[in-house]
């Protein structure tokens, strides 16, 4: 009977504490996964934008040559410049002019620069770059295409900064769940913590088996984070869905990310232990 | 000789305008035995509770092994209650832990976790006949024994100073003389500092003691 009793009693009580292991699990493992979208779609914005800047060139008509040294030094923004040549269209007119007519023109035709920059500019700063290169006499005109700038991008952005937001939100939501979270284990443990307390054991060690718990479900909610991403990297539907508009990027590293998600929830749990442990009970 | 304890107009009490030892003067010689009585209700357990520190001394002195009791600091409380052996009325077993790391405590604070530890925790349940139960956990042991393995535990760390708030409350007489020689040989042998509460002091002791009776709040040597 007393046995019985006993079995009925420990299942209950290992329910529960697996009950608690879930929820600090789960609430780690949102942190860590705002994190890890954060992180992603900075990727994302990052690999983007090398794409756009690849693809994107000023166009600027000049009635003198310039080497590649001249454009570099009116900003620091230029990365290289390259001459657009105009032999093809001469050719193109090759038999519709006289050689002499021809020759003419080439002397009079004004000299094309394909400018590409380090990075992918703002409407604005294409704006400041177009007027800064219009300041030199030489150059009569300069293309920025600053209309056409890219809409993709400017919801990229805005999709970053929302990200952003709401895993600082997350983040401080999931902290006070896991604050309450760990009340309630020091509570269910005061009992052993009293009695350790009476024997001379240090705060440190009455809190040893808080400190073990949070440290067992960081790594258990890296693990899960790890496997969820691996699922998604195996199944590979995000991937390919960027593919689409050009963008190849590692959603997870499953070593640089996975320390770091590591080394984020250890953080979060231990810093919230020690929170609890040197601050008891001032909610009650 | 040197004091264990010593009581100086020491007045317990839990509340403001309520006394349950009052001005109590009087010293425990290191490796003495020492047995105190008294009506439910009079004030042992709350005696005790000064000595390893649970309460402050309302009024007067207390120092315990040279320790000055009142306003005592945490690290310092920690430090005094690693040396002393308390065997609680209501026994305070960790409910999780199985009966043998129950006794390993003090041993797991003090940071004897290896070989010595386990061999002295076998020892102690070999003293106590709870050799068999050691993997079980307090709740699935009778009152009589959870006592038992209380006893273990405060003997575990050989302290220099014992607290046992009957600890025969529960036990048959047979039982209880085991007790009692673990006691006896703490005592003569490793010169341990032994107070009791007790509501019979047993008859045959091979030790000498001394015996106070507390009453009406105060404490009173019975020669
Ligand atoms: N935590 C507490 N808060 C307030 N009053 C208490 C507390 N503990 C004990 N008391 C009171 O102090 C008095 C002495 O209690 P104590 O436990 O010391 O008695 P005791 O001599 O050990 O009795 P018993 O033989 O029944 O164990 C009692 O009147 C009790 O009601
Ligand atoms: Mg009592």
């Amino acid at each position: 009977m007393s046995l019985t009793y006993t079995i009925i009693l420990t299942r209950v009580i290992s329910m529960k504490s697996l009950k608690n292991h879930l929820s600090l699990i789960i609430a780690l493992f949102t942190v860590l996964a705002s994190v890890q979208i954060y992180v992603a779609v900075d990727r994302t914005i990052a690999a983007y934008e090398t794409r756009l800047k690849d693809d994107y060139s000023v166009i600027v008509v000049a009635n003198k040559g310039f080497i590649p040294a001249e454009f570099k030094s009116m900003s620091s923004m230029i990365e290289r410049s390259e001459p657009i040549s105009t032999t093809q269209v001469l050719e193109r007119l090759k038999g519709e002019m006289s050689q002499k007519n021809l020759d003419l023109l080439r002397l009079t035709l004004p000299k094309f620069y394909r400018i590409y920059l380090n990075r992918y500019p703002s409407p604005k700063e294409i704006n400041n770059l177009q007027h800064l290169l219009q300041r030199n006499s030489s150059i009569e005109r300069v293309e920025g295409f600053a209309q056409t700038h890219d809409t993709v991008y400017k919801l990229m952005l805005l999709f970053k900064n929302v990200v952003q937001i709401f895993s600082i939100a997350i983040a401080a939501v999931t902290s006070l769940l896991i604050l309450k979270e760990m009340r309630l284990w020091q509570f269910q443990h005061a009992e052993r913590m009293s009695i350790m307390a009476l024997f001379g054991a240090p705060v440190w060690l009455r809190s040893a088996v808080l400190f073990r718990l949070a440290i067992v479900d960081a790594i258990i909610a890296t693990f899960i984070l790890c496997l969820v991403f691996f699922v998604i990297d195996y199944y590979g539907f995000l991937v390919a869905q960027l593919k689409e508009i050009g963008i190849s990027v590692q959603l997870f590293n499953f070593v640089s990310d996975a320390l770091r998600s590591l080394a984020i929830a250890l953080g979060v749990s231990i810093a919230l232990t020690f929170m609890i442990v040197i601050f008891p009970n001032e909610e009650d | 000789m040197d004091k264990v304890i010593i009581a100086q107009n020491l007045s317990l009490s839990y509340k403001e305008f309520e006394t349950i030892i009052s001005k109590a003067n009087f010293s425990i010689d290191a490796g003495s035995f020492v047995f105190i009585t008294g009506a439910s209700g009079s004030g042992k357990s709350t005696l005790l509770k000064a000595f390893y520190g649970a309460i402050e001394p309302k009024q007067g002195q207390l120092s315990v092994g040279g320790i000055k009791m009142n306003r005592i600091s945490t690290s310092k409380l920690n430090f005094l209650r690693r040396h002393i052996g308390i065997v609680f009325q209501d026994y305070k077993l960790i409910k999780e832990w199985t009966i043998e790391k129950n006794v390993m405590l003090p041993l797991i604070i003090s940071g004897y976790t290896g070989d010595v530890g386990g061999a002295q925790v076998q020892k102690l349940l070999g003293h106590v006949k709870l050799i068999h139960q050691a993997g079980k956990y307090p709740p699935e042991l009778s009152g009589g024994e959870q006592q038992r393995v209380a006893m273990a535990r405060a003997l575990a760390h050989n302290p220099i100073l014992i607290l046992a708030d009957e600890p025969t409350g529960n036990l048959d007489e047979y039982s209880a003389s085991v007790i009692w020689s673990l006691l006896e040989g703490a005592n003569a042998q490793l010169k341990t500092t032994v107070v009791v509460v007790t509501h019979h002091i047993p008859e045959g002791l091979n030790v000498p003691y001394l015996h106070y009776h507390i009453d009406a709040g105060n404490i009173n040597e019975i020669a």
